[in-house]
């Protein structure tokens, strides 16, 4: 599913990351441990394409990224990869439903409302889908970023620190959550964070620090 | 969901932003669908009721109140001149058509114009009910007048003396109305047309009773008012306005130049309006700019969000510039309502003055050249903030969320 090689990222003019080899099948969770500063999110905008590597190979889901022009990279994103970032980022003046929407507008996917309606279920938000997203409370908002990034059945479901500034409880939650709906989309699953409480749930680990 | 239901959700996201500027331009086209839809109507009817008058003849006074009096019927009369030099002028070489006009008279605020026949035939008016008048005191009814006081054929009125109707009523001597013109568009639409002998009889009933032998007298004495020209060649519009005007009691005016020179005066209030309205679209367009441009600092992460969900930089390129448009689109729509609003209004005021009439019904070319500007304001303005939001820095910014 991914597949990183001698991968090289240029912040700036001289200031370089490089990354380790990395391979990851499909269907595998994987947890990119590290502290902040270490490029756990710069890999996962590479794996994204949201950034394109300055050296090295980078295959994901059958795709050689270096190669995509950027409309091609954009379109590929939005059916491939669904992401869940640290502060959600929902889009506040929009209802719940139109953020999945937009999600599948966006992609190029049919507007689809019970795919929407069938997504919102399934994280139990569905009763939640007229409101506005700024009216919601922090862990509906959980579940509306994950049913956002899912909406599209993605074979790759990335998360940047999904469990930052939550309580043990919700943690647990909101890391439930994503290995749930990436059970249920068969997708596989890569969580950066340097949250020790999400370590147990995850067998494989790449970790930057080293 | 589409560009245009995601720009209209954001621009509904900041009703006040949205409301000045949609209120600005809106102002800005309506200022000028009004003047626009104004100007060219009184053009387009100041031209028709000139057509075929080449000269105007009446009292010494200024020429333009002549015009204004004799063809249009909007100015006080600038006095009588004697039926003899009239009639002397109507005997020209160099005039073709000669059409003596007695004004003085009114009736709830239209005026009753003395005239021969020739003069429904210039402006190719018939009555649609009834007949033409034949005897003295008898007028027929011009389609407005008709149609405003709701008087028709076999109905009997005393003008008044003046054309503002507020001066003192001819009792003694009544008119019967005995027909109805049609619609022609013209001048004729408002007024009350008699025989010429009708208002000489009237005011002559004034100043005491008429028996035969003062009659032949009085004739002498008769005056009209105003005396329309056409002209029989070319060579008359170099000779026959001085020829007149070197007369001591008569004054010769052109429609096409007074026409001209009113034109030119209104014009520099009108041009003023319009640079007004002018400023108000660049407002707009300003307006536009800077709400967008300063949402965008919030909206970053939107724009980012959009991105990671697969939208290309062109999108949102795209979605900023589709703002610009949906605003200038519902703020052009607004201000064409309005402009012809304002001008349905302003021509229900005319109207019930008795004045020259406005209609907001009609549409102008123009409308469209105004419609494709304000909107090139819209997307002018989107410009820039459509490039920045183009050039969003997607993984930084997310970053730094």
């Amino acid at each position: 599913m991914i597949s990183v090689r001698g991968l090289a990222y240029r912040y700036g003019s001289n200031e370089v990351l490089r990354l380790a080899d990395w391979n990851v099948a499909p269907g595998e969770r994987w947890l990119v441990l590290g502290p902040s500063g270490s490029g756990k999110t710069t890999l996962l905008h590479l794996v994204a394409g949201l950034i394109r590597p300055a050296e090295g190979e980078l295959e994901v889901a059958g795709e050689n990224l270096r190669e995509l022009d950027g409309m091609r990279l954009d379109r590929w994103r939005g059916a491939t990869v669904g992401i869940v970032l640290q502060s959600l980022h929902l889009l506040r003046h929009l209802s719940v439903r139109d953020n999945l929407r937009i999600a599948q507008y966006l992609a190029h996917a049919p507007q689809d409302d019970a795919r929407i309606a069938e997504t919102l279920g399934a994280l139990g938000v569905a009763d939640k889908a007229a409101r506005r997203a700024a009216e919601l409370s922090e862990g509906e908002r959980q579940r509306v970023a994950v049913a956002r990034a899912v909406v599209n059945r993605p074979k790759l479901l990335l998360a940047d620190e999904p469990t930052a500034n939550l309580d043990d409880r919700a943690a647990a939650q909101a890391v439930e959550l994503l290995l749930e709906q990436a059970e249920r989309h068969g997708a596989t699953l890569v969580v950066a964070t340097h949250d020790s409480r999400v370590k147990r749930n995850f067998e494989r680990r790449l970790d930057l620090s080293a | 969901m589409n560009l245009a239901t995601l720009s209209a959700g954001y621009l509904r996201a900041r009703p006040l932003n949205t409301a000045l500027s949609l209120l600005l331009l809106a102002l800005g086209v309506g200022t000028i669908v009004l003047l626009v839809l104004v100007v060219s109507q009184l053009e387009e009817r100041m031209h028709r009721d000139a057509r075929g008058i080449d000269l105007v003849v009446g009292a010494k006074g200024s020429p333009m109140q002549l015009i204004l009096s004799g063809i249009y019927h909007v100015d006080a009369p600038t006095g009588n001149i004697p039926l003899a030099a009239a009639q002397a002028l109507a005997g020209h070489r160099l005039v073709k058509r000669a059409i003596p006009l007695a004004l003085g008279d009114g009736w709830k605020g239209f005026r009753i114009v003395g005239a021969g026949h020739e003069y429904l035939e210039h402006y190719g008016a018939k009555p649609v009910v009834g007949r033409l008048w034949v005897k003295s005191m008898e007028v027929v009814l011009g389609a407005e007048v008709a149609a405003r006081t709701g008087v028709g054929v076999g109905a009997r009125f005393a003008g008044s003396h003046g054309i503002s109707g507020q001066g003192e009523e001819h009792g003694a001597a009544p008119y019967d109305v005995v027909g109805v013109l049609g619609r022609t568009g013209s001048v004729l639409d408002r007024l009350v047309l008699t025989g010429i002998e009708s208002v000489w009889q009237v005011h002559e009933e004034e100043h005491g009773p008429q028996d035969a032998q003062d009659s032949k007298g009085l004739e002498e004495d008769r005056e009209v008012t105003v005396l329309l020209l056409q002209y029989a060649s070319p060579l008359a519009a170099a000779t026959l306005p001085r020829q007149i005007n070197s007369k001591s009691e008569l004054q010769a005016a052109s429609p096409a130049y007074e026409t001209a020179r009113l034109f030119r005066i209104v014009g520099v209030g009108v041009e003023a309006l319009r640079a007004f309205a002018i400023v108000l679209i660049i407002a707009a367009g300003l307006s536009v700019f800077i709400a967008l441009y300063t949402a965008l600092e919030e909206r970053r992460y939107d724009l980012a969000v959009m991105r990671t969900l697969g939208a290309s930089p062109g999108r949102l390129f795209g979605l900023l510039l589709m703002e610009g448009l949906v605003l200038a689109v519902l703020g052009t729509l607004i201000g064409l309502v309005l402009g012809h609003a304002f001008a349905s209004g302003l021509g229900a005021w005319l109207e019930a003055q008795r004045q020259y009439p406005v209609t907001g019904l009609e549409w102008r070319a123009q409308e469209l050249w105004l419609g494709a500007v304000a909107l090139a304001v819209g997307v002018l303005a989107a410009l820039l903030p459509a490039w920045r939001a183009y050039r969003t820095d997607v993984s930084r910014t997310l970053a730094q969320g």
